[in-house]
């Protein structure tokens, strides 16, 4: 299988990469690692008429912590957040999870999360944690939190002249903690059910933050915004934490298919939460 | 466009489409037909090639976005001195039986004990994890790594 023809423009910077995106308008698409739209546009479910590349752009590929984000360029690859000493909780658990190593050595984190697929890992990951897509267009840099970003399955609110360029992720302050538990049929696959836990502790304890985002198990990543309300000022407990999951499993609506039954990924779900969020909880606790 | 790819040593100067995926131009403009392709889908990693050292699926990365690197196929494996350890280990161990993911073994093999002289058994399962053995040769490509690894240290203590 082949891609049909395109134009490439190797972009040097991201001022040229948004010129050109300009220039091509709808039929253009930005190519970073390119581990999800190669095989679309090998199966012709993608045809744009102009690739740009972004590969060749430098100051892109940092991972790096400053003024009290994690601040991830647009070519950082799965594999350097994997690597990365930066990271903390779900972001860390996460990324290992992410495909396959090979799909890790070239895809990157933005463009995962620019491409919205609806079984993605990390933008379960970026509701949890609350974090901030960065898209630079010719009228200049604008941040969109990730609730305003996704926009549904493939789509994203991301202007059509707009590159994203990196994301910006809270990094807390005090005690915290966080999980990604994905069950998948083998490495690579899709997850049957993933849950992104993160949970932040104030002095006395007591739950000052909460973050719950479920993958797979609805149209699109799912924040389950009641669970979060209800642990915020709570102290953790295997209670709070089922009480969260009961939430959890009512927010998720998965389907019958090959990976399983949706009641029985309903169940996983509940377990998930669970297990999720207590893990959270104890690392924050040990932090 | 024009690409410039060093490909086992060699550099290749072509004139490819843009279209053109790395490993149909390693396999057609080439002619190294050791970089298998098996599903063409991202999934088995029959196509695996080494680009600047780090493995990668070759039906998933353009001809083009290799412009300027440094490619190794499992022909770049051998060396003067004879087969590279990998090579002669899987030939030991068994560790291939129809042969068709050997080269994506070998490579993603070389290049886990280029940075883990002693993997274990879990880690050697997770770096093949992205390369798909259909004969279930599992057994004796991960023992095929580690026999590899270990006739590495022991020769790079002996000198």
């Amino acid at each position: 299988m082949f891609p049909s023809r395109f134009d490439l423009v190797v972009a040097q910077t991201v001022a040229e990469a948004v010129e050109a995106k300009v220039d091509a308008g709808e039929g253009g698409r930005f190519l970073a690692g390119g581990q999800s739209l190669i095989p679309m546009m090998k199966m012709r479910v993608a045809f744009p008429e102009t690739l740009i590349d972004i590969n060749r752009i430098g100051g892109l590929d940092a991972i790096e912590r400053a003024n009290g984000h994690l601040r991830v360029g647009a070519l950082v690859r799965h594999a350097d957040v994997v690597a990365s000493d930066a990271t903390f909780g779900a972001v860390a658990s996460a990324a290992p999870w992410v495909a396959d190593p090979l799909v890790r050595n070239r895809g990157t984190m933005c463009g995962s999360v620019a491409h919205c697929d609806p079984e993605g890992d990390w933008n379960s990951v970026l509701f949890a944690t609350g974090a901030d897509v960065i898209a630079q267009g010719p009228g200049g840099e604008r941040s969109i939190s990730i609730a305003d970003f996704v926009d549904g399955a493939f789509t994203s609110t991301l202007g059509e002249e707009e590159l994203v360029v990196g994301l910006r992720i809270p990094v807390p302050s005090g005690r915290s903690g966080g999980a990604y538990l994905k069950l998948e049929r083998k490495i690579g696959d899709y997850a049957t059910v993933a849950v992104a836990s993160h949970l932040e502790l104030d002095d006395s304890g007591a739950i000052s933050a909460a973050g719950l985002a479920l993958t797979s198990v609805n149209p699109i990543n799912t924040k389950v915004g009641d669970a979060e309300a209800l642990m915020v000022g709570q102290q953790p407990s295997e209670e709070l934490f089922a009480e969260a999951a009961e939430l959890a499993a009512a927010a998720a609506e998965p389907r019958d298919d090959v990976r399983g039954t949706a009641a029985w990924k309903r169940q996983v779900v509940r377990t998930y939460t669970k297990r999720g969020l207590a893990a959270a909880a104890q690392q924050a606790e040990g932090s | 466009m024009e690409v410039n790819i060093t490909i086992n040593g060699s550099e290749h100067a072509s004139d490819v489409e843009p279209r053109t995926l790395l490993v149909d131009h390693i396999r057609r403009t080439v002619g190294l037909t050791g970089t298998h392709v098996g599903c063409d889908t991202t999934s088995c990693g029959a196509c695996t090639v080494l680009m600047d050292g780090t493995p990668v699926k070759a039906c998933t990365v353009l001809a083009a976005q290799a412009d300027g690197s440094e490619v190794t196929t499992v022909e770049g494996l051998k060396g003067a001195d004879g087969l590279h350890p990998i090579q002669s280990a899987f030939t030991d161990d068994h560790g291939l039986q129809c042969g068709f993911c050997t080269p994506g073994m070998m490579l993603v093999g070389a290049s886990l004990i280029a940075e883990n002289p002693d993997p274990s058994d879990d880690e050697v399962r997770w770096a093949i994890s992205g390369n798909l053995c259909r004969c279930t040769g599992y057994i004796n490509i991960v023992k095929a790594i580690q026999t590899a690894a270990a006739r590495v240290a022991e020769s790079s203590n002996g000198s």
